[in-house]
Parts: structure tokens; sequence; C-alpha cells
């Protein structure tokens, strides 16, 4: 049967930024489990390792010490194990080159990071919900472009 | 060499149920659209059976009668959008109304519980998803795919496209092209 929940990985270096992420999926209406990393490293470590619980949709920031999100993306997508993971890039950068090279790299959905709180509930939540029709309706992912 | 398919998905997964279901032994009658009439009782062990036989191909069997008329709301409007030989001359509401025999207001809401959207953005997602396919294909352009999908202009394509997306239809068929290539590249690296 479907599972009527969804799991959700981040990748951000930022403390601040771990925070306000976790706090914005408490108000959406689809469940969502969140698990952070505070670098490319521990997040490759554990998508790695054998019993690691894949998530639906993987948010990664780009800049990031020991290991980027470009590096993570380019590793995730050679591996055919991670295939249905949805990979949203979570940047300050809002330069046209780093969103269409990390599109064209096999990310779904690029997000410049929210200023304030509000918008980044609304962003996150629609990216969810999008997300979750894909999920549930079998879509072709490779066509599933998304920017914020 | 690449070679590119199609699919008639509601097809392939006719066949896949039917082979599963005479894999079974089971006695059956198509209604159609996903729906099955079973001609005899399934015992307990039975039913497992086929739905253990269904689970490799992602297949559920859907218990619950909502979630039944919502899928029914779900295919009607992928066939309407989807399927050329569907002409719609009335608004999506009322061709949905009529074809599933409910209030639209009813579907409306029951729509937006199960699935955490409305219906109106639900066609719309999948209108885009449609001229995506039809992007990529490069076989028309985009006069012909808002014509095809019913919208009064290119204009009005373009805009609900980057409205939906956050890109513009060429920026669209341009990164996917270049992923594309990169992945050739790497195959062939």
């Amino acid at each position: 049967m479907q599972e009527d929940y969804i799991n959700i990985t981040l990748a951000d270096d930022d403390e601040d930024d771990r925070l306000f992420f976790t706090d914005a999926f408490d108000d959406i209406k689809i469940t969502t489990r969140v698990k952070t990393f505070n670098d490319g490293v521990y997040l490759m470590d554990y998508l790695n390792s054998d019993d690691a619980l894949l998530p639906n949709v993987l948010f990664l920031d780009l800049n990031m010490p020991r290991k980027s999100g470009l590096e993570c993306l380019k590793e995730i997508k050679q591996n055919p194990k991670f295939k249905d993971i949805a990979i949203a890039i979570y940047s300050t950068s809002a330069s046209e080159e780093d969103i269409e090279n990390t599109f064209i790299q096999g990310a779904n959905i690029y997000i410049k990071k929210p200023s304030d709180f509000k918008t980044l509930k609304k962003v996150l939540a629609e990216v969810v919900t999008i997300n979750w029709q894909y999920h549930t309706n079998s879509m072709n992912k490779d066509n599933f472009l998304l920017r914020f | 060499m690449t070679l590119f398919f199609k699919f008639d998905f509601n097809a392939i997964c006719q066949i896949v149920l039917e082979q599963i279901l005479n894999d079974n032994n089971i006695k059956y009658k198509s209604v159609g659209f996903g729906e099955i009439e079973v001609l005899e009782k399934l015992s307990k062990e039975k039913q497992d059976q086929l739905q253990n036989a269904l689970a490799n191909y992602q297949i559920d069997i859907v218990e619950n009668q909502k979630s039944i008329l919502v899928q029914k709301i779900k295919d009607t409007i992928i066939d309407m959008v989807f399927n050329e030989d569907v002409v719609v001359n009335v608004k999506s509401s009322v061709y949905l109304a009529e074809t599933l025999e409910h209030s639209y207001g009813y579907l409306s809401n029951l729509f937006s519980e199960v699935t955490y959207t409305s219906i109106e953005n639900f066609i719309i997602l999948q209108k885009i998803e449609f001229a995506k396919q039809l992007i990529i294909k490069q076989e028309f352009s985009l006069t012909e795919i808002a014509f095809r999908l019913n919208y009064s202009s290119v204009a009005h394509l373009s805009t609900q496209f980057k409205n939906t997306t956050g890109i513009t239809p060429s920026a669209f068929q341009r990164i996917i092209a270049k992923r594309r290539a990169l992945n050739q590249q790497n195959k062939t690296d």
C-alpha cells in the first residue's frame, strides 16, 4: 500500500538554515519526516550505508565544506540506487549559470533560499505538494523541473 | 544509437493486469478504466496471492471508495488532456460532473482532501506535463502545442508553463537537450 508520508532530507552546513527548514514543515498538510546532515560527506556516508532510508526529496545546499552540493548531485546521479530520489538544490545563489548547470546535471528543483520564513514555508509546501503528485501518479521524473 | 519510445500506458497496464489474473486462474470481466469485475468469490489467500503478484508491477488494489472516485477523476482528466480522441466542448468542471455523475462541488472537495491539490491545479499540471513531452519530441512548434492543448495563444501557454515550473518552455527544451547530451557523453566515456 502507498505510504502516506514523505521522507525529506537536507544537507546544509548552516545551523540556522537547518533549523528554519525543519520548522517550516510543521504546518504542511502532507506528513513529512525530515532528516538533516551538516555537510555532503555526512550525507553521502549515510546514503551509501546499507540501512539508509532513502528520501523522496533531497535538498542540497551548494556551498558546503568538504563536499559541495554539486559533487553530491553528480555522485547521486551516477548511482542507479538513487534514481527515485527527487533532488532539490537549496542555495543562496541565484546565478543563472548555477541554476542551469545543476538542472543539466540532473537536479529536479532549484530553490533560492527565501529571506523570510513565511515565503520559505510557502515554497517548501509547494515543492512537497508537486512532488507528491509525481510520486503518487507515477509521472515521469525525467521531465520534472521546478524553479523558485 | 538511441531509440525513443512512445507508450500507451492504459494498454500496457491492461495487458499486465489480464496476464496476472489469468496466471492466478481468476475468472473476470474487464469493465475498463482500471476496473475489473471478478466473477467468483476470492478467498483471503487468493486475494493476498493476487495482491503480491500485482505488487511486483507496483499495481495496488484500491479498497477505499473515496480513493476509487479520486482515481476515476484523475483517469478522466488524464484522458481528457492526453487522448486526442476525447473532444471536450464544455468546461472541464461540467465534463467531470457529467462523466462521473456527481456534482462538481462534491468531486472538487473530495479531490482536494485526498490529493492535497485542487482539480484545477491537477489539470494544469497534466497539461504542462503533456506540453513537456511534446516540446521534447521537437515535432511540433509551440503554436501547434498551444492549439493542441486548447490554449488561446502561445503567450498563454508560455505564461502558464512559467508559472507552473518556474522556467520558460525554451529554457526547458535547452536544459533537457543538454542533459541528454551529458548522459550520452557519460555513457561513452
